[in-house]
């Protein structure tokens, strides 16, 4: 019986082990190539306008509809206790440490990862990339180099503006709806916001990054045959790039909360 | 080994090719010389392993157990980036095109040439249009491949493969899924490669007619193994059951009234 249940837990969780494993090798296999073999700019700069530049109006209008909600929610209970002035500080200091960072994340993932592992997933089943390789082009140098690089200059940019758009929009929410007096608002904002809560929220933006190119490259990379086969490596893609955002996001915040404690010291 | 011999003689050798996919062995042991400047056409049942056993030739797959030998280098544990100087002489044209969707057909073409540091737009401009008149389709380099016919995408995957010159091309199914008159330009052009540039080939094919007009020489691979190699003389006369029942195309299932359901 023991055997039955170690030999029905043993296979996923080799084969889990082996996936994690493979996106790590793929990731390691990048950064070499980023070092050792000559930068394709043109496929750079269209991926910088793929993730970077066309993602903002999604990241603009996610931010700010947060930053709004998180405002008036927080409001409502803060005003019960005449504390409507802080709103701003709690505002700023979450979007900056979580809601920007993750929120940007997985939006990012259901725009660019899902047309990340579609697109390379079709390449696989038709043979393209077998064509790239023979044709003397390694794809990693081809097809992952650009794209991670991308986006790991791209997702801090995309935070960074969810983030200021979050902070306006919850400004002239308190300010103009909730009729919070807006020089106190703005000195509780300040007076609490360091700028070890910038380079936190920037440094997991980096960090997602890297999570959903790999996660969605490998998933292209390993589509089996068919319409379906591209179908469910987006699905797999996307499902298991938010899961890492959301798990690996929990482990950045405890780490990082070591090197940039959060609070007013 | 044997290495320098073959280092003079053959263009490609395989010694005793295993590849097993999944619970399947499709490679059972090939062992296959082709000589330089040689048309080969293998031949064989669908599904038999023959376009298994031509990616092997350029490490798009690799074995289980055996050997690959490009004009005297030992391919088999090559990495993927040194395989690249052999991919350089070896072109391959594959059964689907592969053309690359996002970019136009001389986008597509002068892919290789810009991938060798051809950087000059004349001079890859100039090289597209030879190769597309080598092709028969002038003007036609802004098309997008998904606005091809079959035919068409198959002869810009050839133009693509052949742009650098490599000294031995391999051909995955190039007839297949056209019609008669389109398969007879193709095999017309691939005669013609062979004279002009003196390429090494390697055709795989079940069409019969495409195999007897371009081979020198054919093999048949029959459940994993290379069942007959020979002048296409030799195929057609041979006495061979299995050999006469795959050239006139005849199945070895008896059609009996049962197997309808109707009992006789």
């Amino acid at each position: 019986m023991f055997v039955r249940f170690f030999n029905a837990l043993g296979r996923p969780l080799i084969r889990f082990v082996q996936y994690l494993g493979e996106v790590v090798f793929l990731a390691a296999d990048t950064f070499r190539s980023l070092f050792t073999h000559r930068l394709r700019w043109k496929l750079f700069l269209n991926q910088i306008v793929e993730i970077g530049l066309l993602s903002q109006l999604v990241v603009v209008i996610t931010g700010g509809f947060t930053g709004a909600v998180f405002t008036a929610q927080t409001y409502f209970q803060f005003h019960k206790i005449g504390m409507g002035s802080a709103v701003g500080a709690v505002v700023s200091v979450a979007i900056l440490r979580e809601l920007g960072p993750v929120l940007t994340a997985l939006m990012v993932t259901g725009r660019v990862g899902a047309a990340m592992s579609a697109e390379i997933g079709t390449m696989k089943v038709t043979e393209q990339i077998d064509a790239l390789r023979a044709l003397a082009v390694y794809p990693t140098d081809y097809l992952v180099v650009p794209r991670a690089l991308a986006m790991m200059v791209s997702m801090p940019l995309l935070v960074a503006e969810c983030i200021a758009v979050g902070i306006a929009v919850g400004y002239f929410v308190a300010i103009f709806l909730l009729e919070v007096n807006g020089t106190y608002y703005m000195a509780n904002m300040v007076r609490w916001t360091r700028s070890r809560d910038i380079i936190m929220g920037l440094s997991k933006a980096f960090c997602f990054g890297i999570l959903i190119v790999f996660i969605s490259c490998h998933k292209g990379l390993t589509a089996r045959e068919g319409a379906v086969g591209v179908g469910r490596a987006t699905t797999e893609a996307v499902v298991n790039a938010s899961l890492a955002v959301l798990i690996s996001n929990f482990f950045l915040t405890m780490l990082l909360n070591i090197i940039y404690p959060a609070g007013y010291q | 080994m044997n290495v320098p011999d073959r280092q003079n003689g053959s263009m490609i050798a395989v010694q005793g090719l295993v590849k097993t996919i999944g619970a399947q062995e499709i490679l059972r042991g090939v062992d296959l010389d082709v000589a330089r400047g040689e048309t080969l056409a293998i031949i064989g049942r669908s599904g038999g392993g023959k376009s298994v056993l031509l990616k092997h030739l350029i490490g798009l797959m690799r074995p289980d157990a055996g050997e690959i030998w490009i004009e005297g280098q030992n391919i088999i544990d090559m990495s993927e980036r040194n395989l690249s100087s052999i991919r350089q002489k070896v072109g391959i044209l594959f059964q689907g095109s592969a053309l690359f969707d996002s970019m136009t057909v001389a986008e597509n073409i002068a892919f290789p040439l810009r991938e060798a540091g051809e950087r000059d737009p004349k001079v890859l401009r100039k090289r597209v249009s030879e190769m597309l008149e080598v092709m028969e389709l002038q003007g036609q380099e802004e098309k997008m491949p998904v606005n091809l016919s079959g035919g068409m995408k198959k002869r810009v995957g050839l133009a693509r493969s052949i742009i650098r010159q490599p000294s031995c091309i391999l051909y995955d199914e190039p007839t297949s899924g056209l019609d008669p008159v389109v398969s007879d330009s193709i095999n017309r052009l691939i005669r013609r490669l062979q004279q002009r540039l003196g390429v090494t080939s390697i055709v795989v094919t079940h069409d019969m007619k495409n195999a007897f007009h371009v081979a020198d020489r054919i093999a048949y691979l029959h459940e994993g193994k290379i069942y007959f190699q020979g002048a296409p003389e030799e195929l057609r006369q041979s006495p061979n059951q299995i050999l006469q029942d795959f050239l006139l195309g005849r199945s070895d299932e008896q059609l009996t009234p049962k197997a309808f359901g109707v009992e006789s």
